[in-house]
């Protein structure tokens, strides 16, 4: 398969402005990644790792201090319609309806009225929210929000899907079915999937693969393999292999700082 | 201020299941449902609640010059005042001059709107342009508008362009004070999923920051429509052939009591109007709001 994401030697700076000085922070660093085409990858790591930070990297909203970011061999420098981004907030318009939230990606890309509506109306049935159309947001609950959200991210056809903890806000019933409901998508659409948590399981269960992301700064320290097929009515959570995995990614979480700043030299 | 709904959602919930009532031992008909007759009884009782004030102080009005209390001659039963409402009402007399206050405040709010949204705008989304800017026209804001009415009138004359001139004053600091908080108070994470879905700085504007921003600039507005009568008044005591500020003044001069209370009545309810006016629009741009 082709890479689709190419992250080489990705570094972020923040300058930390405090009364007379200024002090560097480092939020990612030297990390590397590679997510195929098609593929569902999960990063997982601990609160204030950088995982947004990587995640506004690819989708663009700021520029990375050192090292490069491709899609698809092109360097990304700005925001842009082949990646969609879904934030954890929702942040639909409160003054557009469900309908008119998901047509705002389409208008910037200059869609006309006409296919507009149709192709909104086609995400909204995708994501189960066909009824709920002239909805606002304040009359929908959070996962519909959500729904609606990953509707207007599809809609304007990108080729990743970056997911910014998109379920952490929710109830745990609402989550599992979300959860179940992306990888729907996924499969009927075939997007590559850039998904960050800071849940194990979450990870475990959606990804093909789970990066494991440390902390101060932020970087990837492994990526491991999920070769657990969840499927409808299937209980992969119970599975053995499931735990393991899972118990895998947790030990990979607990490893101190330092061993790995030894592994790395 | 009215820009909570820009905040994030608080505790995200999902529909409850459809048998919920009865997971949760809730029979539907425990439920009690008002009857038709006593929510009509609650509503009556808060209308009475609601204009008890008025009708007391009206009462008094009718009745403390009925009884000698303050002197008739002064401060006329209520009934009169309205009596000359009522005349100026026949003749036309009382139409020429609210068609001449409204007008002024309307010509000058709608300026005042037009020029200081986009000004506030630029304000506040240019943190260089608002250090620029600021000093001066926290030096304006704090200068009583009624001050300058004489330097309008001795540079734009005694005619209609130094009032609307003054109501535009008046008017122009609530809205924009409230546009550039508005605009500084979007929610950065609607700012930064538009430009995410690749729009542009313009759109994002005319879309997303504009919009946000107009239930905290229909607040400055409405300050500004209460404003725009109090100076309006004020400049048509001074110098003016028609406008309800002058009929209260000519009106005092010449002598006729009951008509200066009926002209202080009419800018009560010509105040009371324009801010009714201004909610409705209000309630009209910003219909997505959950109703409070």
């Amino acid at each position: 398969m082709t890479a689709a994401l190419q992250l080489t030697g990705v570094r972020k700076d923040f300058v930390l402005r405090g009364r007379g000085s200024a002090a560097r922070f480092t939020a990612v660093r030297d990390l590397d990644l590679t997510v195929a085409g098609g593929e569902f990858l999960a990063i997982v790591g601990p609160s204030g790792c950088g995982k947004s930070t990587l995640l506004d990297l690819v989708a663009g909203l700021t520029a990375p201090s050192a090292g490069t970011i491709e899609l698809d061999g092109v360097p990304v420098v700005g925001p842009g319609t082949d990646r969609g981004v879904v934030f954890q907030q929702y942040a639909l318009l409160p003054w557009r309806t469900a309908r008119g939230n998901v047509e705002l990606g389409l208008e910037a890309v200059g869609v006309p009225r006409r296919l507009r509506a149709a192709r909104a109306q086609e995400h909204l049935d995708l994501v189960g929210l066909t009824g709920f159309e002239d909805r606002y947001p304040h009359e929908l609950s959070g996962g519909m929000k959500q729904r609606v959200a990953i509707a207007r991210a599809l809609a304007v056809d990108p080729q990743v899907l970056l997911m910014d903890e998109p379920f952490a806000a929710l109830d745990a019933q609402t989550r599992e079915s979300l959860q179940d409901e992306l990888l729907r998508i996924w499969r009927a659409t075939g997007k590559t999937v850039l998904f960050i948590t800071h849940g194990i399981d979450e990870a475990v269960y959606l990804g093909q693969r789970v990066a494991v992301m440390s902390s101060r700064p932020g970087r990837i320290t492994r990526t491991i393999d999920i070769d657990l097929d969840p499927q409808p009515g299937r209980d992969v959570r119970s599975d053995p292999a499931f735990g393991r995995l899972r118990h895998e990614v947790w030990s990979e979480l607990q490893a101190p700082q330092h061993d790995r700043e030894v592994a790395h030299v | 201020m009215s820009s909570s709904v820009l905040t994030r959602p608080t505790a995200p919930l999902d529909p409850p299941p459809p048998d919920y009532q009865r997971r949760a031992g809730i029979g539907v008909d425990d439920l009690p449902i008002p009857s038709r007759t006593a929510r009509a009884r609650t509503r009556a009782a808060r209308a009475v609640t609601a204009s008890a004030a008025i009708v007391v102080f009206a009462g008094l009005w009718e009745v403390a010059p009925r009884l000698g209390l303050v002197d008739r001659v002064f401060l006329p039963p209520l009934s009169s005042a309205l009596a000359a409402l009522g005349d100026l009402a026949a003749s036309g007399e009382l139409w020429v001059h609210v068609r001449a206050s409204v007008s002024r405040a309307l010509v000058g709010l709608s300026i005042a709107v037009a020029a200081a949204v986009p000004l506030g705008a630029l304000i506040g989304r240019s943190p260089r342009v608002a250090r620029f800017l600021s000093p001066l026209l926290e030096l304006f804001r704090n200068t009583a508008a009624l001050a300058l009415l004489p330097v309008f009138v001795l540079i734009l004359g005694i005619g209609e362009t130094s009032k609307v001139a003054l109501v535009v004053y008046a008017c122009f600091f609530p809205i924009l004070l409230s546009t550039i908080t508005g605009v500084r108070t979007v929610d950065p994470l609607l700012v930064k999923s538009a430009r995410s879905l690749g729009i542009r700085p313009v759109a994002l504007f005319t879309k997303v920051t504009l919009p946000a921003a107009v239930p905290t600039i229909f607040t400055g507005i409405r300050m500004a429509g209460a404003a725009s009568i109090l100076v309006l008044v004020a400049a048509e005591m001074v110098g003016a052939r028609a406008g309800l500020g002058y009929l209260v003044t000519a009106s005092q001069q010449n002598f006729q009591i009951p008509a200066m209370y009926a002209g202080i009545l009419a800018i009560a309810f010509v105040g009371i109007a324009i801010n009714t006016a201004l909610l409705l629009i209000e309630r009209r741009v910003s219909r997505w709001r959950p109703a409070a």
